[in-house]
């Protein structure tokens, strides 16, 4: 098998997303040479974190027909940038884009793909450990398969510099890519109303979260105006959106967002296993509930037991 | 406006919201006392057909792949509204991500052929066990349709569907001609629960068994294993509003707050 990998990556305000470096720090130990991919300009910040990261080539794919995103036609510039590395692993960090773009390339190769990685056992054969069941299982898989194609479990490694800085070599190319490719093409973007710190939550710096503890959709003034404080994020738990309180973009947990903040604030939040999966990677988590015994209690850093509706004010004015 | 046709592929699996529970040798979950579902995404995809064809006029098939007891999942999409469900007689357990797309594309090219033409099929974007994010986009190069994933929300007009994806920028959309596949998110709709009338209904509504053609490969899976207990670490800062000075001096000592 070739020792090089090739990493799909994303940007994030002109340097390369906090879930690909992530990846492309996954990458390093799997790989005699560590190649990306990113669709979208390459310029100096983003050449710098792959530097950082000891990328030896970074491909970018310059047809005009990428600037609005089509998950097939992102798939055509990954093959060829595919054939360009001779890559014996894709990767990509499981991103919406990341698994998306990857499961386009396993169904037109008919290559087996392993999503949710968590780390790789065995090379030869390859072997990985994945999240399944929303986190709350790992499943052992081999993949008999050569590119192998995985999608990183968010944050299963925290991204790190390399021991050498890499070359980081810019190389633009023509994906040449199909009408049928854009059968699928995003038309607009509606971007989201200003002041929407939720934007994204997976590389938030804090989180404060909320639960169904937070009563109603008006109980989360206090939530708010935390986030809006520490200069973070909301994110709540499932019952909150089914409920309709909240919007499912800002969901943290198996079926929402995967967050890895400095803190993670949750308030009225049981911890169930599903939002577990999405939250566990924080580095520090202060739990606030009624319930000294919910899983999200036992299982954070640090516990306050009470009633976030007068916990919430008593900390905000304490902030002062 | 044009009926259409609409298939939605949705799948039995254990309920992981409580204590998960391995099967004697490890190779799958053991539901017996946890009970079934279908994910909230498949559930979500089945309440965006049903709607849909009241609004266009059309039909409404659920397919399922597994074993008999996964029939059940098939009556809960009935219940709510769905017209008729094929039942994939196979062991899930052998069939992968590429095994099921495989079976699915059979049943759609089987039923083109004897009348009905699926405009749309939907499928969850993951399930909720095995987590595998291909099925919907395999189908799709199987049939060679485009496909969107992550779809909250669902227009057609015009032999058009218009789809609606919440991502971290906001909401995109695409337009997309018909024959289609989504594969759709939860968050976009809100399901509807039966009603006693859509129970009886499910229960005398016509379920199609057929078998698969397609000799499966598998999914890769050496075994399963249950993720180690988190340790118990919690230190607890106070009672009520007396906490908050504590939690303000745990935000400066990890550095949140300067
Ligand atoms: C396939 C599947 C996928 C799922 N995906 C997700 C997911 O992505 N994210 C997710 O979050 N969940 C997910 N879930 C749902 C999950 O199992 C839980 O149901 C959900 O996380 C519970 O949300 P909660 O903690 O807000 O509510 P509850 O479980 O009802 O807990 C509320 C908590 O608030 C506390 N409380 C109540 N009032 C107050 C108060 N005034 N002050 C302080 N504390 C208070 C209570 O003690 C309790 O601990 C999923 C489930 C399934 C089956």
């Amino acid at each position: 098998m070739s020792n090089v990998v090739l990493v799909l990556i994303e940007p994030d305000e002109g340097r390369v997303h906090l879930v690909s470096r992530e990846a492309l720090t996954f990458a390093r130990p799997l790989a005699g040479q560590v190649q990306a991919l990113m669709l979208g300009r390459v310029d100096e910040a983003v050449l710098a974190d792959c530097r950082e990261q000891g990328v030896a080539v970074v491909h970018e794919a310059t047809d005009a027909e990428l600037e609005s995103y089509a998950a097939a036609a992102w798939a055509t510039a990954l093959e060829r940038s595919l054939e360009a590395s001779g890559a014996g692993i894709v990767l990509a960090g499981g991103t919406e884009r990341g698994t998306e773009v990857l499961a386009h390339l396993a169904a037109r190769r008919d290559l087996p793909m392993a999503a949710n990685v968590l780390s790789v056992t065995s090379t030869d054969p390859l072997e990985v450990e994945r999240q399944v069941a929303g986190g709350a299982v790992r499943e052992q898989m081999r993949l008999d398969a050569s590119p192998a194609v995985l999608t990183m479990a968010g944050h299963a490694v925290e991204a790190s510099a390399a021991a050498a800085p890499g070359a980081a070599e810019h190389r633009p190319f023509t994906a040449g890519v199909s009408a049928a490719d854009l059968r699928a093409q995003v038309k607009q973007v509606q971007a989201r109303g200003g002041g929407d710190s939720s934007a994204d939550l997976s590389a938030a710096r804090v989180v404060v979260g909320a639960g169904r503890g937070a009563g109603s959709a008006d109980g989360f003034s206090d939530v708010d105006a935390l986030a809006q404080r520490l200069g973070g994020a909301v994110g709540v738990s499932r019952a909150v959106t089914s409920l309709g309180w909240r919007p499912h973009h800002e969901q943290v947990g198996q079926t929402g967002s995967r967050i890895a903040p400095d803190v993670y604030i949750a308030c009225g939040i049981s911890g169930a296993i599903q939002h577990w999966a999405g939250c566990s990677s924080s580095k520090t988590i202060i739990a606030i509930n009624t319930d000294a015994e919910a899983p999200m209690m036992t299982k954070a850093d640090y516990a306050v037991v009470g009633d976030m509706h007068e916990v919430l004010p008593a900390l905000l004015e304490a902030l002062g | 406006m044009a009926s259409i046709n609409v298939l939605v592929c949705v799948k039995r699996a254990a309920d992981v919201t409580g204590e998960v529970v391995l099967n004697a040798d490890g190779t799958g979950l053991d539901g017996r006392y946890s009970g079934y579902a279908m994910s909230p995404h498949e559930t979500a995809a089945v309440e965006i057909a049903v709607s849909l064809v009241e609004e266009s006029g059309g039909s409404v098939t659920v397919l399922t792949l597994g074993d008999d007891d996964a029939v059940e999942q098939l009556r809960d999409a009935l219940a709510v509204g769905a017209d008729d469900a094929v039942h994939v007689e196979a062991d899930s357990s052998a069939f992968g991500p590429t095994d099921v797309a495989a079976a699915i594309a059979e049943v759609v090219r089987a039923r083109a052929a004897s009348g009905t033409a699926y405009d749309l099929v939907l499928v969850g974007n993951d399930a909720a066990d095995t987590g595998s994010f291909q099925v919907g986009i395999r189908l799709a190069y199987l049939l060679d349709r485009p496909v969107v994933a992550g779809v909250q929300q669902i227009a057609v007009s015009d032999g058009v569907a218009t789809l609606h994806v919440g991502s971290a920028a906001g909401t995109e959309t695409y337009e997309v001609g018909l024959p289609a596949v989504a594969t759709v998110l939860e968050g976009g709709v809100d399901p509807r629960y039966p009603s006693i009338r859509g129970r009886m209904r499910a229960k005398k509504a016509p379920v199609e068994a057929v078998t698969p053609e397609v000799t499966p490969r598998g999914s890769g899976t050496l075994g399963l294993s249950l993720p180690p207990p988190t340790p118990n670490k919690v230190t607890v800062l106070g009672e009520g509003p007396g906490a908050a000075p504590a939690v303000v001096e745990v935000l400066r000592k990890i550095g949140v707050l300067s």
